[in-house]
């Protein structure tokens, strides 16, 4: 399987202290979950898999995308788009210039303005581009910040928590768009969470992680 | 593209290469090795000499007395009043009041409160004649007393709206209200609830800047050439004058003086420090006597009357400097000039702008080169994972912790040595010795508070380290970035020592000046450029708080804090 995720005997250790060992595939179009209690290594792992890992803590194994090891590679090389709770959208740029922050570099300049139009058309925000996104609702911040990791072309999502801030109206709402969008571009997809909800509408396989024995 | 390791190495060259420097050049002078000046040492003359001086003991006296007293009188205001009035209203409007008092020089400080308190100042010509009786000043002596009276007030209405700032900042670590709540649960009176749980946290955090206080006030010297004795006057001040006279071999003298300043200020401390675990131990018995302090009206009462006193004095004193600035004529016993006119403005104006434009081309440069190699400190101990430890945070208060006069006159002798001193860019780097300092204070919570997951977004995003700090950190830090420029070029307006003795006189600004005319007592002169000074120091405080909000005008997440 080269078109996905692949970890293989991935092992993290904090010092000499192993914290955590899986081996997991996701498919395109396949959104796998993971679950477990607070403190069992969920955003450790995440953090590997982005290249975001604190110097304290080491990596074995193998970690692969569309066939590529990752563990070498920089963040902003990898490809990976990521979704945290809040949306975090940059507050200091209007809501089209966050866009454009992520539209990947190979769009011509006279190219990327237009781009950008065309992506806030696609998410419903026509005419947005000049807003200020702190005037934004919920709702249209989570099409933002989702649309934004789209344009940087990411070959899979990582999803941390990214459901949990919302109320449980908006939250079946932007959780359907995001797995919806994902399936339908064929992205791989790790959704990391507690909620049980959000794991069934995944629909994937569920992972959960246990707390290591050498904690007990 | 890492960014080169330089910046850290240069920061702690730039900071501790003049400090230690001036040391090495003060203790060689000491033992009267000057081979600049043609003597050849070791020999111990210049201690000899020192010891012979008459003054000697009055000069340290009044030292540890003036810089001992300001110090605990400071300490004890600002401890009080947060105690009895942390959290209400009243306290909030008094920290508005006293966080722009923070940037007044303080020698224009010193000013105002001479103006005010001296015979012939505001105070008595309020209550003369009527009250007093007094046609002409009274031959009382109100400033530039034996026991340095005046120049420890002058010391305190400045101290106190430091150490309450940066207390305010401490307290957001402590954990102060849920502390507070368990305290007065148990039935503590406020006050003591809050010295007894709160305290012990908060003064952990505070202990540099307040030993960073008592080595500054055991050592100023524009404060007390303005509101001090003169004969004699304190250890430093008698420093310079050594090192200002036309008889070179003086400045061996000078530098074993500068040595024994350097001594009295590490003994204080050390007393300080001592000082401390005895307060603790006693305190012990208080805090497990039970008593519950719940009469502190009078203290709280109290304290708020002192806080209100030191403001309404700088305020007041401000005033008076304005009004003098503008005064035609005025004579003794009346309150008020008989007219204003502008002109001493037009007297003086054009030699005041000219050295405001030097004294903002030496704080500009000194504060930018101090941005450059803070924040680039900052980012490189970021993508480095370089922890700064307590230890790494003494050699950043060095330069503030060395008495000035222990090793400003090392390093000008040094300088005079190259053939390097007398020039604006040895005044700016000397500048920079103090402003790096504060800069790194400042802007070290808000660039470490940045939420990291902002930079996560943007790697994941495909953009570059470089690309996150220039585009998104920067602009996003830069209402606290304006608030440091505004900070640094206030440090560096109000340096009167590194100013005069590594500028050799050649390079004057507003505060040599201004401290200069002290001598002369020409009133009107004193208040046009101590004004300036102080508009020179506030202007760029005015302009952080504005511009964030000008180019943000539409960035409504971006107005907080």
């Amino acid at each position: 399987m080269d078109d996905g995720l692949a970890l293989r005997n991935l092992r993290i250790s904090h010092g000499e202290r192993p914290l955590l060992e899986l081996s997991l595939t996701v498919a395109p179009g396949q959104v796998t979950t993971v679950m477990g209690p607070s403190g069992v290594g969920k955003s450790t792992l995440l953090s590997a898999i982005s290249g975001h890992l604190a110097p304290e803590f080491s990596l074995a194994g193998e970690l692969c995308l569309r066939g590529r090891d990752l563990i070498p590679l920089r963040p902003q090389d990898r490809g990976i788009g990521i979704l945290f709770q809040d949306h975090l959208l940059f507050p200091h740029l209007s809501t089209g210039d966050n866009l454009a922050f992520g539209l990947a570099p190979r769009h011509r300049r006279a190219d990327r303005r237009l781009k950008v139009e065309e992506a806030l058309r696609q998410i419903g925000l026509e005419g947005y581009y000049d807003r200020d996104p702190a005037t934004l609702s919920g709702g249209q911040k989570a099409r933002v910040a989702l649309m934004r990791m789209l344009l940087a072309e990411p070959g899979l999502l990582l999803l941390d928590e990214p459901f949990s801030g919302l109320d449980a109206n908006l939250r079946r709402r932007v959780r359907q768009m995001v797995l919806d969008t994902a399936r339908d571009r064929h992205l791989p997809v790790l959704l990391v969470t507690h909620d049980h909800e959000d794991a069934e509408a995944a629909g994937g396989p569920v992972i959960t992680l246990a707390t290591p024995v050498s904690d007990l | 593209m890492r960014l080169p390791p330089l910046l850290p190495t240069l920061t702690l060259l730039a900071l501790l290469g003049p400090v230690l420097a001036g040391l090495w050049g003060t203790l060689r002078a000491a033992v009267g090795h000057l081979p600049e000046l043609g003597m050849q040492g070791p020999s111990l003359a210049p201690v000899t000499a020192l010891v012979e001086w008459p003054g000697l003991w009055a000069a340290v006296r009044l030292s540890l007395v003036t810089g001992g007293l300001a110090t605990l009188s400071s300490l004890l205001i600002v401890t009080a009043l947060i105690a009895g009035w942390n959290g209400t209203r009243p306290f909030r409007m008094m920290v508005r009041v006293l966080s722009p008092l923070l940037s007044v020089p303080h020698a224009a400080a010193a000013f105002g409160l001479l103006f005010l308190i001296q015979p012939s100042g505001w105070v008595i010509r309020a209550l003369s004649p009527w009250l007093t009786g007094w046609e002409r000043p009274p031959d009382l002596l109100l400033v530039q007393d034996p026991m340095g009276l005046a120049l420890t007030l002058g010391l305190i209405v400045k101290e106190v709206p430091f150490l309450l700032l940066i207390s305010l900042a401490a307290l957001a670590q402590t954990q102060g209200a849920e502390r507070m709540r368990i305290a007065a649960a148990l039935g503590y009176g406020r006050s003591a609830g809050w010295l007894f749980s709160v305290f012990p946290a908060l003064y952990s955090r505070i202990r540099l800047p307040v030993y960073v206080v008592l080595a500054y006030s055991m050592s100023v010297v524009d404060m007390a050439l303005i509101l001090g004795p003169s004969t004699p006057p304190t250890l430093s001040v008698q420093i310079l004058r050594w090192m200002g006279d036309p008889d070179l071999t003086l400045r061996s003298l000078a530098s074993a003086a500068a040595l024994l300043q350097l001594t009295l200020v590490l003994m204080a401390l050390l007393a300080w420090h001592g000082a401390e675990h005895l307060v603790a131990r006693l305190s012990r018995r208080l805090i497990t006597s039970g008593r519950r302090w719940q009469r502190d009206r009078w203290l709280r009462f109290g304290v708020v009357s002192l806080a209100m006193l030191c403001v309404t004095m700088v305020l007041f004193g401000l005033l008076g400097l304005t009004l003098w600035s503008f005064a035609a004529g005025w004579r003794f016993p009346e309150a008020l000039p008989d007219a204003l006119s502008p002109s001493s403005w037009i007297r003086h104006g054009p030699i005041a702008l000219k050295t405001l434009g030097t004294t903002f081309a030496i704080a500009l440069a000194a504060t930018g080169l101090a941005l450059v190699l803070t924040l680039g400190c900052l980012e490189t101990e970021e993508r480095r994972h370089l922890a700064v430890t307590e230890r790494a945070m003494w050699l950043l208060y060095l330069p503030l912790l060395v008495p000035q006069t222990a090793f400003l006159p090392g390093l000008q002798t040094l300088l005079l040595g190259v053939g390097a001193d007398r020039s604006l860019w040895a005044v700016v780097f000397a500048h920079l010795v103090f402003v790096l300092p504060y800069l790194r204070l400042s802007l070290e919570g808000p660039f470490k508070d940045w939420d990291a997951r902002q930079g996560r977004i943007a790697a994941a995003l495909g953009a570059s380290p470089n690309r996150i700090f220039f585009c998104l950190r920067l602009p996003m830090l830069l209402g606290a970035i304006l608030t440091a420029i505004a900070l640094g070029v206030a440090v560096s307006i109000g340096q009167y020592l590194p100013t005069l003795l590594i500028g050799g006189g050649r390079v004057q600004t507003l505060t040599t000046e201004a401290v200069a005319l002290a001598a002369g007592g020409d009133r009107r002169a004193i208040g046009v450029f101590a004004l300036l000074q102080t508009a020179a120091a506030l202007l760029p405080f005015a302009l952080a708080l504005w511009m964030p909000k000008a180019i943000w005008h539409n960035r409504k997440d971006m107005h907080h804090g």
